[in-house]
């Protein structure tokens, strides 16, 4: 269980991006969602210890983790997907798989974590981790090394963005099987509705705050009217 | 099976040969082999397809590879074992007429003593038609003596219609200074592709120089360097590609310097034909910071995440 209390982070030249978040997370997946540059990755940065925050305390299952750096973090339990998958020259595939699993994977295991992102090991495993592949397999490999962890907490940031359709689904599927089995609790930032519907909790963060957080009951009926009142005059009867 | 009673060389050969050329202890080398140590031959072996005989007119063998020769490998290793050698060796290797074969060489020089070790090895490749080459080669120094380990490879190729030359080579340290010169001439249809990997350390100093030229229709070269400069060492990357002819070339340096490491790049395309189709990539920088935050998300620290990075790049 993940904890915040009273979060605040500005950008070097003194923007404020985190104005004051507090949270907990109760679910076994949370959803936080929002408008873009409300906030959410830099939120997620600071869950992972990418970055430090300017006042505030994270707790992992009761202990204070703020002052631990992005390792420390990752050994406690922590799992952070990068919103933009890191390229690298001479890691394949198999390398950070390997390396996120901490030990040697077997071809079966491969196959697995690589399926649950919709891409085949056989074709993929022992290809470089470079500008070489296209943005959606590249996103679909940092997803899978963020798996292969079975970490207590996983955050992933925007996965859907740059994945096709099929693999989505496939990754919509992928994150039920974690929720409903007992590897470790999620949080996935998203505006995807599919995600969205399979969420326990919601946290919907704007300008740096938390708008608005509940049961996924309670918060995504408000929110879809919302959007769609936002987007569309007709539904509010403005549209003569 | 190589006839291990044929071999006669000392433990830092012994232990060297290991690393630059995979030798096994037990089985020796299968295949044909010549080892030269401190400008001596330490063991020689023909096969029934590839000779290998003393140079009569000065130091070095003459490797002839028969027509249409398949499968098979020469181990080609030299060592310098101790100080105050200045090894120069003339090594050709006339590749018959649809021949596919191994070619590994690779060089150890051991140093424990105040004056300099060097091994220089000046090796011709005449490739017929349709002939396809894979030359390994790695390179280290060993010893702790104040004398510098020095490895000075010259290589020059000549590639005949769709022959194919492909130099896969390493060197990871312990070489104090080296300066690599590789020259080239390709024929109609020929292939050169060129893997190079250096790492430096401390005061360490290499040098590559390529020079290829494209003279064939159809000819390609592909010339790939990757280099990490760590500590206060310093490399040069300085290539030559021609293209006389419709042809494709590509050469890229891409390089990793850390502490005070030092990297000069100089890519040259001379183009001469309209269909001559050059490219060149190059590009230096440190360690990506989003590379080690990546690993260190995993679990990895600073340094160990750096120490992966380094040894992916250089694989």
């Amino acid at each position: 269980m993940l904890e915040i209390n009273d979060l605040y982070w500005s950008l070097p030249d003194g923007e404020p991006i985190i104005n004051g978040i507090s949270c907990k997370t109760n679910g076994k997946l949370t959803v936080i969602t929002g408008p873009n540059g409300g906030g959410k990755t830099t939120l997620a940065k600071l869950i992972a210890g990418v970055e430090k925050p300017a006042s505030g305390r994270i707790l992992l299952d009761g202990e204070d983790i703020t002052a631990l750096d992005i390792t420390e973090r990752a050994k406690k339990g922590i799992a952070y997907a990068f919103q933009q998958p890191v390229r690298f020259k001479g890691l394949t595939v198999r390398d950070l798989l390997e390396l996120s699993a901490n030990g040697s994977l077997g071809h079966s295991v491969l196959c697995g974590l690589l399926g649950k992102v919709g891409l085949c090991a056989e074709e993929y495993i022992d290809r470089e981790m470079s500008g070489a592949l296209s943005g959606g397999e590249a996103k679909r490999i940092e997803i899978a090394t963020v798996l292969a962890r079975s970490a207590k907490l996983s955050v992933f940031d925007e996965p859907e963005a740059g994945i096709d359709l099929w693999s989505f689904s496939r990754l919509v599927e992928t994150f039920e099987e974690i929720r409903n089995d007992s590897r470790g609790e999620l949080i996935v930032i998203s505006h995807q509705e599919r995600i969205l519907q399979i969420a326990d909790d919601i946290i919907v963060v704007a300008d740096g705050k938390i708008r608005i957080a509940g049961k996924r009951e309670d918060i995504l009926p408000a929110l879809l009217q919302g959007e769609y009142t936002c987007a569309c005059p007709k539904r509010m009867g403005d549209c003569k | 099976m190589s006839d291990l009673m044929n071999l006669n060389f000392n433990d830092i050969t012994g232990e060297m040969l290991k690393v630059i050329s995979d030798f096994d202890a037990e089985k020796g080398f299968v295949g044909a082999y010549n080892i030269r140590e401190d400008t001596q031959c330490a063991g020689r072996q023909n096969s029934t397809n590839i000779t290998i005989t003393s140079k009569t007119d000065k130091p070095g063998i003459d490797i002839t590879v028969k027509p249409f020769t398949k499968g098979e490998t020469v181990f080609i290793p030299a060592c310098v074992t101790h100080t105050a050698v200045d090894d120069l060796v003339y090594n050709d290797f006339y590749i018959g007429e649809g021949a596919d074969v191994v070619i590994v060489a690779g060089c150890g020089v051991h140093n424990e003593g105040e004056e300099d070790a060097r091994h220089n090895g000046i090796h011709r490749f005449f490739l017929e038609p349709n002939s396809s080459v894979l030359y390994k080669e790695k390179h280290i120094g060993t010893g702790e003596g104040a004398g510098l380990k020095k490895i000075d490879p010259v290589t020059e190729c000549f590639l005949k219609e769709n022959s194919r030359l492909e130099m896969d080579t390493i060197q990871l340290g312990g070489v104090d200074r080296s300066t690599r010169t590789t020259n080239a001439e390709l024929g109609k249809n020929a292939k050169i592709i060129v893997r190079e990997r250096i790492m430096t350390d401390h005061e360490e100093d290499a040098v590559t120089n390529f020079h290829v030229k494209l003279e064939g229709e159809d000819s390609g070269a592909d010339l790939v360097s990757r280099s990490v400069a760590k500590g206060n060492s310093h490399q040069a990357f300085y290539s030559v590609v021609e293209g006389n002819n419709r042809c494709t070339g590509h050469s890229a340096c891409d390089a990793i310097i850390a502490d005070n490491g030092k990297v000069d790049a100089q890519p040259a395309l001379n183009a001469s034909n309209v269909d001559a189709e050059l490219i060149h990539e190059a590009a230096i920088g440190k360690i990506a910071g989003e590379q080690i935050m990546k690993l260190c998300s995993l679990g990895l620290t600073k340094e160990q995440a750096e120490e992966k990075i380094i040894e992916g790049f250089l694989k």
